[in-house]
């Protein structure tokens, strides 16, 4: 595929401020063993794109961490690959970008050099498996200038900010753009990739940045929708946005359901980072029930409708429900979890007895012992 | 100076494995799978990462391609490396003919070019069909500091079995002073593992003199060890104190495989003595409403809506609603149907059972492992007898 992958980690952290406190949207756990950057990459890796740009901001270490060279997605190449790019400080500047346009600005001098036809762009707030050339192909067969993937959602479901809401005639091109508008029921909402050629990007770009504009949506595609031809590709496969710390928790026990979870799944691989975790073990009185269990785990207690991650040990007698437990939590001897969220390396004593509720989840932080 | 590495490490993977019938009818014994979601050949293989031995040949001959396959560039060991890393070596065609690895120490024999590249003082040998931690650098101290020769890997076995093994016999500092292979009166239970090191200079040396003796069957156990002590060189046992399994035959490797179960099992694949190995590319598990698992060690992707007991299951195993699988060892991507009962069996990677089937059973008068070969799809209401195995032909 002769296109060029560009990924924004940082775009939308505030809307999951607690899950993105050490680290960058792209790097938040999700089902058991992903990073949410891991559905992109990897959608992007299984539709032929080998050369992959990554645009940060800040908090990017676990990013770093987690990517590496990118061998687990075979992005480690000579030639294109994985490229980290991190903000480019300008000298007698103590300012980063703070908008999508203006880290575009900072990255053309690397999408200029590039050989690709054409730009891939996508955040990483969503989890999705989309095979991107039949977008690509849409995108030449209706002779657009940019294409962006929509999906069609219910209100109720979209949370956080900056929402781009599509309409879209009966031909597919679309005929109005607006962010965070006040609607609701169903509506057609920009899923955050794109389409276009590379020197359409690099002139929007260049142009909207001269005039002083900030906004990529707003002002270089909205506001051009009469100039060039801007059509919407309807995305009708799973797509999941984690614009909240609520959507978060569902999305991820929404995998539960079979139908779900091969709708995900079951269209193409997903790679993550490898961790040569040993298999999980069940001990004699365990009891699972519709969970999900990573690697390297130990369970002795219960486990009832929970999406545990690698190396989570949950100990004799423990009862966890609805629960998700990230990598290397422990939870003690008769501990009692219902609704709770733990980050990363979260240590629950013996006998602690700690409940949310389906619709507010207790969530703790990283490293915390209760 | 010019660069070297200070030891090579050689890895025997070349061997049928004949006594594990239809699971190594399509691979060789290292690339069994062992423990969910391992091949045999990870474990020495990590051993020798971890011991900071970066340098493996990896010597094979029967049915190779999966194993080529598996081990590919090494990057699942960290063995990708510019000056060493490791490396497959198959026989080859030279100018003055071509031979298949005669022996074990033939087979060394035709790699030397191979292993003086790297110019080292020590060469390990390993073979690939035993599981087992093992810190070979800990070893190697051992050999110099015992300046010897020769150190040989030894580990103590019950004395009723000592007659299957080679057994040293020691002097109080461990220095070796009679070498018995198979004996049928042994007079220890000190067992040589099929691991050693040698000074460099000595193994060439010996493989050069074993290679132009006409009577020779090319063989460490049989012939370079015994050579090496007839000739008064500096030979000693390494006592090694832990878990180690020749998981040559059916009823080893099913057991070796019991050992992970257990609250405290006799062997832990959790440790900081990691086991690498190349990763399936798998969501978690999926236990379902209906799904029981207990006492059993899981990998990625599976279904489960049966029950599961005392069994070790590979990664994409599915275990449908109904079904019972007890005391078995379920390899990559099975998939048991509805109600079937599967009982001390050991099934290969993709295997088929449909719904109602009977695989194995329990302990009549003597437990009997049942076995399916790869890919083997057994039919609705189909039975494997206790201690059948059963393969596709071709």
């Amino acid at each position: 595929m002769n296109a060029l992958g560009i990924i924004f980690s940082n775009i939308h952290d505030n809307n999951v401020p607690e899950l993105t406190m050490n680290r960058t949207i792209g790097a938040i756990p999700f089902a058991g063993r992903y990073r949410l950057i891991d559905f992109t990459l990897s959608s992007m890796v299984n539709s032929g794109i080998t050369h992959v740009g990554c645009v940060t901001k800040r908090n990017y270490r676990s990013l770093i961490d987690h990517v590496g060279s990118g061998k687990e997605w075979d992005l480690a190449r000579k030639n294109g690959g994985f490229v980290l790019l991190p903000p480019f400080g300008e000298k007698d500047s103590d300012t980063l970008y703070s908008t999508r346009l203006e880290a575009l600005k900072t990255v053309l001098g690397f999408i200029n050099r590039c050989t690709e036809t054409y730009i891939v762009m996508s955040d990483t707030n969503s989890v999705y498996n989309i095979d991107f050339n039949k977008m690509l192909k849409y995108h030449i067969d209706s002779q657009a200038a940019v294409t962006l993937l929509y999906a069609q959602k219910d209100m109720k479901d979209v949370s956080g900010t900056n929402n781009v809401i599509l309409k879209v005639d009966a031909n597919g091109v679309v005929k109005e753009l607006s962010v965070d508008p006040k609607v609701s029921g169903k509506v057609n909402i920009y899923g955050n990739i794109c389409i276009l050629r590379k020197d359409l990007l690099v002139s929007l770009v260049s142009d909207a940045i001269a005039h002083g504009k900030r906004h990529f949506i707003k002002d270089t595609i909205a506001k051009n929708l009469n100039a060039m031809k801007v059509v919407g590709y309807k995305h009708t496969g799973y797509f999941e946005e984690i614009s909240s710390l609520q959507r978060f928790y569902n999305v991820n026990l929404a995998l539960l359901d079979k139908k779900t979870r091969d709708s995900l799944f079951g269209v193409a691989e997903v790679y993550t980072k490898i961790k040569d975790s040993a298999p999980t073990e069940y001990g004699v009185n365990a009891v699972v029930n519709n969970s999900l269990i990573s690697d390297g785990c130990i369970i002795e207690g219960e486990v009832y409708n929970s999406i545990i991650f690698r190396g989570v040990k949950v100990s004799r007698g423990a009862v966890v429900k609805n629960c998700i437990l990230m990598k290397n939590t422990s939870v003690g001897d008769y501990a009692n979890l219902t609704s709770v969220i733990t980050d990363k390396n979260v240590v629950i004593r013996d006998r602690k007895v700690l409940a949310g509720c389906d619709e507010l989840p207790f969530y703790l932080k990283k490293d915390l012992t209760v | 100076m010019a660069i070297k590495k200070e030891c090579v490490a050689m890895l025997l993977a070349g061997g049928q494995g004949s006594r594990l019938y239809a699971l190594t009818s399509k691979v060789a014994k290292p690339a069994v799978t062992f423990g969910g979601k391992y091949k045999i050949i990870d474990f020495p293989l990590s051993n020798c990462v971890n011991s900071d031995l970066d340098t493996v040949g990896v010597l094979t001959q029967y049915q190779p391609l999966l194993l080529n396959d598996y081990i590919g560039n090494g990057q699942s060991w960290d063995l990708d490396r510019s000056f060493g890393g490791v490396h497959i070596l198959s026989p080859y065609q030279a100018k003055k003919g071509s031979d298949w690895f005669l022996g074990t120490a033939n087979a060394i024999y035709q790699n030397i070019a191979f292993i003086k590249q790297y110019n080292p003082d020590y060469v390990l040998i390993l073979s690939g069909d035993h599981i087992y931690k093992m810190n070979y650098a800990a070893m190697l101290s051992a050999h110099k500091q015992n300046n010897a020769d020769c150190t040989i890997a030894a580990i103590e076995v019950p004395t009723e079995e000592a007659s299957r093994f080679g057994i040293l016999n020691t002097n109080p500092d461990g220095s070796i002073y009679e070498f018995e292979e198979k004996p049928a009166n042994p007079k220890s239970n000190l067992a040589s593992m099929g691991i050693y090191i040698f000074t460099a200079e000595k193994l060439y040396k010996y493989l050069e003199e074993d290679a132009l003796k006409k009577d020779t069957s090319n063989d460490f156990g049989k012939d370079i060890l015994p050579a090496m002590l007839n000739q008064g060189e500096r030979m000693f046992a390494y006592k090694f104190e832990g878990y180690w399994k020749d998981v040559g035959t059916i009823d080893s490797l099913f057991d070796a495989n019991m050992d992970l179960l257990g609250d405290n099992p006799k062997f832990d694949l959790k440790s900081d003595w990691r086991i690498h190995s190349r990763n399936p590319i798998a969501p978690p598990h999926y236990v379902g409403e209906t799904g029981v698992v207990r006492n059993s060690i899981v990998s990625l992707g599976g279904e489960i809506y049966g029950k599961v007991e005392n069994s070790v299951l590979s990664d994409h195993v599915t275990v449908k609603k109904g079904a019972v699988v007890k005391n078995s060892v379920l390899f990559k991507g099975v998939v048991i149907g509805e109600n079937s009962v599967i009982e001390n069996a050991i099934l290969d990677e993709g295997v088929v059972v449909g719904k109602n089937c009977k695989v194995g059973g329990g302990a009549q008068p003597k437990r009997k492992i049942s076995v399916i070969g790869r890919d083997y799809v057994l039919p609705d209401k189909g039975v494997v007898e206790p201690g059948e195995i059963v393969e596709d032909k071709d």
